[in-house]
């Protein structure tokens, strides 16, 4: 295609939040395979006794750790209520430009309650097992 | 064979989108159940997540969630390889260093979860 003037202010508040929330999606799906690797070293450590668990749990349990589980599940809240966003896409329902931008703030919103919601319940999990 | 390695989807595109939906369909009660299920044990030292790994439905559903994410994870990173890795050898070897890695741990989950659920690990 041959390099064309775009006039910019037909884009500038559309794609602002919704490339945000569609970039965002991507970003916090590779979070997430991180995520998958750390399950999967869990799961190993568990298998191989309890030796080999206490010594990943030495690691599992560092304090800097707290705040990649807080990003785990910052990235899991929003890639789980984002993607239901794109599965309703894929039925060809909500593309129209002020319903995409309505559920890009309904995706905000309900991630962000359900990030505090799964918070509040590490955070009484974390408190019952020191 | 070498005028489309690398070159995005030959025939393929179909069904890389639709296994990405599927494993995105089970993946929402998958994750849902992991999280609250993690949450809800009383702690997470060996004795309490082996038992916990011990019981059928829970072997049966990590193995799920495993294989699931591995899947899905796979599917979701080689979209990204091909959007941002530049030049058809760089990419390949991308690409195929995302599938070992997940093939890998995919076998190593299923594999750590049934050492526990089947009583071989100790």
């Amino acid at each position: 295609m041959p390099v064309r003037p775009l006039s910019p202010h037909l884009s500038v508040y559309k794609l602002k939040y919704t490339m945000l929330t569609s970039g965002l999606n991507r970003i916090t799906g590779m979070g997430l395979s991180v995520g998958l690797v750390l399950l999967v070293y869990w799961l190993v450590a568990v298998a191989g006794g309890a030796q080999s668990h206490a010594r990943a749990a030495r690691v599992l349990s560092h304090p800097l750790m707290k705040l990649v589980y807080a990003g785990f599940i910052v990235a899991a809240c929003y890639h789980l209520v984002a993607g239901i966003r794109h599965l309703v896409w894929d039925t060809g329902r909500g593309l129209e430009r002020t319903q995409s931008e309505r559920s890009a703030w309904v995706v905000a919103v309900v991630s962000i309650v359900l990030m505090l919601l799964v918070g509040y319940g590490a955070w009484l999990a974390m408190t019952r097992t020191p | 064979m070498r005028r489309v390695l690398g070159a995005g989807s030959a025939r393929g595109g179909v069904h890389h989108w639709w296994v990405q939906r599927l494993t995105a369909v089970a993946l929402v009660p998958l994750s849902v159940w992991f999280a609250v299920s993690l949450l809800a044990l009383p702690s997470l030292d060996h004795a309490t997540v082996a038992a916990w790994m011990r019981q059928s439905s829970t072997a049966l559903l990590l193995i799920l969630l495993v294989l699931v994410a591995a899947w899905h994870s796979r599917l979701g990173l080689e979209v990204v390889v091909e959007d941002y890795v530049q030049g058809p050898g760089a990419r390949t070897v991308t690409l195929v260093v995302v599938n070992f890695v997940h093939v890998l741990l995919a076998a190593a989950g299923v594999l750590a979860v049934l050492r526990v659920a089947l009583g071989g690990g100790a």
